[in-house]
C-alpha cells in the first residue's frame, strides 16, 4: 500500500472546490499514511487542466480522458479507478461528497470490498492511518471512525477544509481507460444544465435561505438578490418548498439537504428542529425574523428581530456598495 | 433475468409513467429502512449512561416513502404487477415498515439477525443483494438517503454488488418495455438517462408526493405477508455482514456542546448595518 489518491472532479476549465479542499488537507495526512500524494482527474477533454492540481499539493496526477467519463455517471469512473488501484495499491482514496463523488466512492468501495467512511467533516492522522469524523443525529454527535483494512475510502463534506496552494507542481500521467460494457449500460441521452452561475447547496460556502416568512413565491427574489450579492446559493425551509415557492433540491433540513457552509443566513425561518438538523453545522448562522421568540434565535450567532422585507434588501444594498 | 409477464394492462391512472406500446410487467422491490427520529431530544439513561430508545422514536425513513409511492404508482398504472419491500434491521422494524404496506406494497421481507447488527454499507448491500437475487425483482427502488446516517451510498453499492445497471437521484421514472428512462438530478443540472432492466434506481423527493395511507390501507397492511428471516433463512453468509463483515470501525463518539444563542438585536432601521458589521468582524465579507 502506498500513498493517497484524491479524486478531483473537473468543472469547466478548473475543478470543483471540494477536490482542492481535500488535496490541501491530504498534504497533512502524508506523514501518517505515507506518500506520494496523487490525484485522479477523469472526464471528457480534461487533459489540459490536470496539471493545475500540482499547485494544491498533488505530486502525480492520473488523467483519464474519455467521452464516457464526462456524463456525470459514475460507473465508468469505477472501472478506471479500480484499474488504477490494481496498479498502484493506494492506502487511501478520498472523494468529495458530490452526487458523482458519492456514487463513485460507494460503487468503487463495494467493488474493492473496502471500507467507506461517508460524510466526513474531518480527516486526521490516527486509527489505521486516518481517522474520519462525521456528524450524526444532525450534528448532535460526532463519530470518529477508522478502517479495518485498506484501501481507506472516504467521502468528504464540501467546506470541511480550506483550499490552499502549496506552490508545488505535478507529474501528469495519462491513463488509457479500460471501460467495460457493463459500465456503459446506463447512458445519458440528454442534458439540461442548471442555470449559469447557480451554485449547488452542498458546495456553497454561503447560503441564504428563505422560509414561510417570505409569504409568496415571487418574494424569493429578495433572498435571491442577497444571495447574488454574496455569491451564495439559495436554500429554503420545507414550509416554503411544500408551498411550491421554491424547488425541492433547495430544501434544507431533516428531509432536505444537510449543509455546512461558512455562513448561513435564515430569512423568515422559525428554526424548527427539522430545519436545524440540516444546517446547525454551519460555521456562522445569521437569522432575520420578526418574532423575537422564534427558536432560530436560540442557536443563531447573530440575530435581528425585524421585518425581512426591510432588512434583507438593505443588507443586499450595503454588500453591493461594499463590493463597489 | 426479467421476470416479465406479458399481459394486457387493465388499469390506467391519470399519471401515466408507462409507455403502453410494449407492456412488460415488472416486479419491483423497494429497499426500506427503519430509522430513529433524528430530531427527537436524545435522553441518556442516568443509570446505564446509554441512549434511551423510545418505541415512538422509530419510523420509516422519510426518503423511502418516495420510492414506495413510485413503485405503487407504477403498479396502479399497470407497469408492475408486484411491489415487495425488503429491509435489513431489527425485528421490531416490521412495525415501522408496515407503513409501506399500508401505502400499497404487497409484501415485506425483513432480514433480522443479531449477527447482522453493526453492518456497514457493504454488509447491508450484501444482505439486500441476496434477498433481491431470490426475489426475482426486475426493478429495485431506494430512497436517496437514510435520515440517520445520511450517507446516500446504498443504491450505488447495491448496483455494484448485485451486478445490475444503476442510477441515482431520479426526479422521474418511466418504464418502457425492457428499459427505463429517468430524469436525473446531477451535480450540474438534470440529465435524461436510459438503462436496461434489471436495474437499481434511487429516487429524489421531486419524483412524487407520497400518499398518506388510508384507514383501509392501514387495516389491510396487517394481513399482508411480512416475513422476518434470519441470516440462515435468507441464505446470507454471516461473515459478510454485521461487525464481522464491517470494514470500518468506530473509535469514539463525542457530543459537542450545543450551539448557543448569540447576540440578538431589534431592528431600529440599523439591523442590516449591524449584520454587515458582524460579517466584517467575522471576516466573511
Ligand atoms: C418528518 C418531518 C420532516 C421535516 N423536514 C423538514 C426539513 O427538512 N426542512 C425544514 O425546513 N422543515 C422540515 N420540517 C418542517 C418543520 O417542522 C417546520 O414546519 C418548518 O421548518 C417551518 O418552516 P418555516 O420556518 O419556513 O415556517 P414557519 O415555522 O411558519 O416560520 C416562518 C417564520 O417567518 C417569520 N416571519 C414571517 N413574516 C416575516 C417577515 N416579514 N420578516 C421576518 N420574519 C417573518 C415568522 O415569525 C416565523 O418565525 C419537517 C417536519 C416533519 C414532521
Ligand atoms: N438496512 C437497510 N435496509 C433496507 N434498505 C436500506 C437499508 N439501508 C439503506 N437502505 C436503502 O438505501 C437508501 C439510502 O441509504 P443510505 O445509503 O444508508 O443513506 C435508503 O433510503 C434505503 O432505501
Amino acid at each position: 500500500m502506498a500513498g493517497i489518491l484524491v479524486v478531483a472532479e473537473p468543472q469547466g476549465s478548473g475543478f470543483r472546490r471540494v477536490g482542492l479542499e481535500i488535496l490541501s488537507k491530504a498534504r497533512e495526512l502524508k506523514d501518517s499514511v505515507g506518500g506520494p500524494l496523487a490525484a485522479y482527474v477523469g472526464g471528457s477533454g480534461v487533459a489540459d487542466q490536470a496539471a493545475q492540481l500540482g499547485a494544491y499539493g498533488a505530486e502525480k496526477v492520473f488523467v483519464a480522458d474519455h467521452e464516457a467519463l464526462g456524463t456525470g455517471l459514475a460507473a465508468p469512473h469505477v472501472d478506471v479507478l479500480a484499474q488504477l488501484q490494481a496498479e498502484n495499491d493506494f492506502s487511501a482514496i478520498l472523494f468529495g461528497g458530490t452526487v458523482q463523488g458519492r456514487d463513485t466512492a460507494a460503487a468503487l468501495a463495494a467493488r474493492l470490498g473496502a471500507g467507506l467512511n461517508s460524510d466526513s467533516t474531518d480527516l486526521a492522522p490516527g486509527g489505521s492511518g486516518i481517522q474520519a469524523t462525521r456528524p450524526a443525529f444532525g450534528g448532535q454527535n460526532l463519530v470518529q471512525s477508522t478502517w479495518t483494512g485498506g484501501p481507506q475510502i472516504a467521502l468528504v463534506r464540501p467546506n470541511s477544509f480550506q483550499a490552499s496552494e502549496s506552490g508545488g507542481s505535478a507529474e501528469v500521467v495519462a491513463v488509457t481507460p479500460a471501460i467495460s460494457g457493463d459500465a456503459l449500460r446506463a447512458t445519458v441521452t440528454a442534458r439540461k444544465p442548471a442555470e449559469e452561475g447557480k451554485i449547488s447547496l452542498e458546495e456553497a460556502s454561503i447560503i441564504v435561505s428563505g422560509g414561510r416568512g417570505l409569504g409568496a413565491p415571487e418574494n424569493f427574489s429578495v433572498v435571491e438578490a442577497l444571495a447574488a450579492s454574496l455569491g451564495a446559493a439559495v436554500g429554503a425551509s420545507r414550509a416554503a418548498v411544500d408551498a411550491g415557492w421554491y424547488p425541492h433540491p433547495n430544501q434544507v433540513g431533516q428531509t432536505g439537504k444537510t449543509v455546512s457552509p461558512n455562513l448561513y443566513i435564515a430569512c423568515g425561518i422559525s428554526g424548527a428542529v427539522q430545519h436545524k438538523v440540516g444546517m446547525q453545522t454551519s460555521d456562522v448562522i445569521v437569522a432575520i425574523n420578526k418574532d423575537e421568540e422564534a427558536p432560530i434565535f436560540q442557536f443563531a450567532d447573530f440575530g435581528v428581530v425585524g421585518d425581512l422585507f426591510e432588512i434583507v434588501p438593505q443588507l443586499t444594498e450595503l454588500i453591493n456598495q461594499r463590493k463597489g | 433475468m426479467l421476470a416479465a409477464v406479458r399481459r394486457v394492462p387493465c388499469i390506467t391512472r391519470a399519471r401515466a409513467h408507462v409507455n403502453f406500446q410494449e407492456p412488460v410487467f415488472v416486479k419491483i422491490a423497494v429497499c426500506v429502512k427503519e430509522v430513529p427520529d433524528t430530531t427527537a431530544e436524545k435522553r441518556i439513561d442516568p443509570g446505564t449512561g446509554r441512549l434511551v430508545r423510545d418505541e415512538g422514536d422509530r419510523m420509516l425513513n422519510e426518503f423511502d416513502k418516495y420510492a414506495v409511492e413510485e413503485a405503487v404508482r407504477l403498479k396502479e398504472a399497470g407497469a408492475a404487477d408486484e411491489v415487495i419491500l425488503i429491509s435489513l434491521g431489527p425485528d421490531k422494524a416490521v412495525e415501522s415498515l408496515r407503513q409501506g404496506l399500508a401505502m400499497g406494497a404487497d409484501s415485506l421481507v425483513l432480514v433480522s439477525d443479531p449477527a447482522a447488527a453493526g453492518s456497514d454499507y457493504l454488509g447491508t448491500a450484501n444482505a439486500l443483494a441476496k434477498v433481491l437475487e431470490d426475489s426475482g425483482a426486475d426493478l429495485v427502488l431506494l430512497g436517496s438517503e437514510a435520515t440517520d446516517a445520511r450517507s446516500g451510498v446504498m443504491a450505488a453499492a447495491l448496483g455494484e454488488v448485485s451486478g445490475r445497471a444503476w442510477v441515482t437521484a431520479a426526479n422521474s421514472l418511466a418504464v418502457n418495455g425492457g428499459s427505463i428512462t429517468v430524469e436525473r438530478q446531477s451535480d450540474d443540472g438534470v440529465d435524461t438517462v436510459e438503462l436496461p432492466l434489471p436495474a437499481v434506481v434511487s429516487v429524489t423527493k421531486a419524483i412524487n408526493e407520497p400518499r398518506y395511507p388510508s384507514l383501509k390501507g392501514i387495516m389491510g397492511a396487517k394481513k399482508k405477508p411480512q416475513e422476518v428471516k434470519s441470516l440462515a433463512d435468507a441464505g446470507i453468509d454471516a461473515s459478510t455482514v454485521g461487525e464481522a463483515g464491517a470494514k470500518t470501525t468506530v473509535l469514539g463518539v463525542e457530543t459537542p456542546p450545543a450551539r448557543q444563542a448569540g447576540q440578538v438585536v431589534k431592528d431600529d432601521g440599523n439591523g442590516a448595518q449591524q449584520i454587515l458589521d458582524f460579517l466584517v468582524e467575522k471576516k466573511i465579507v
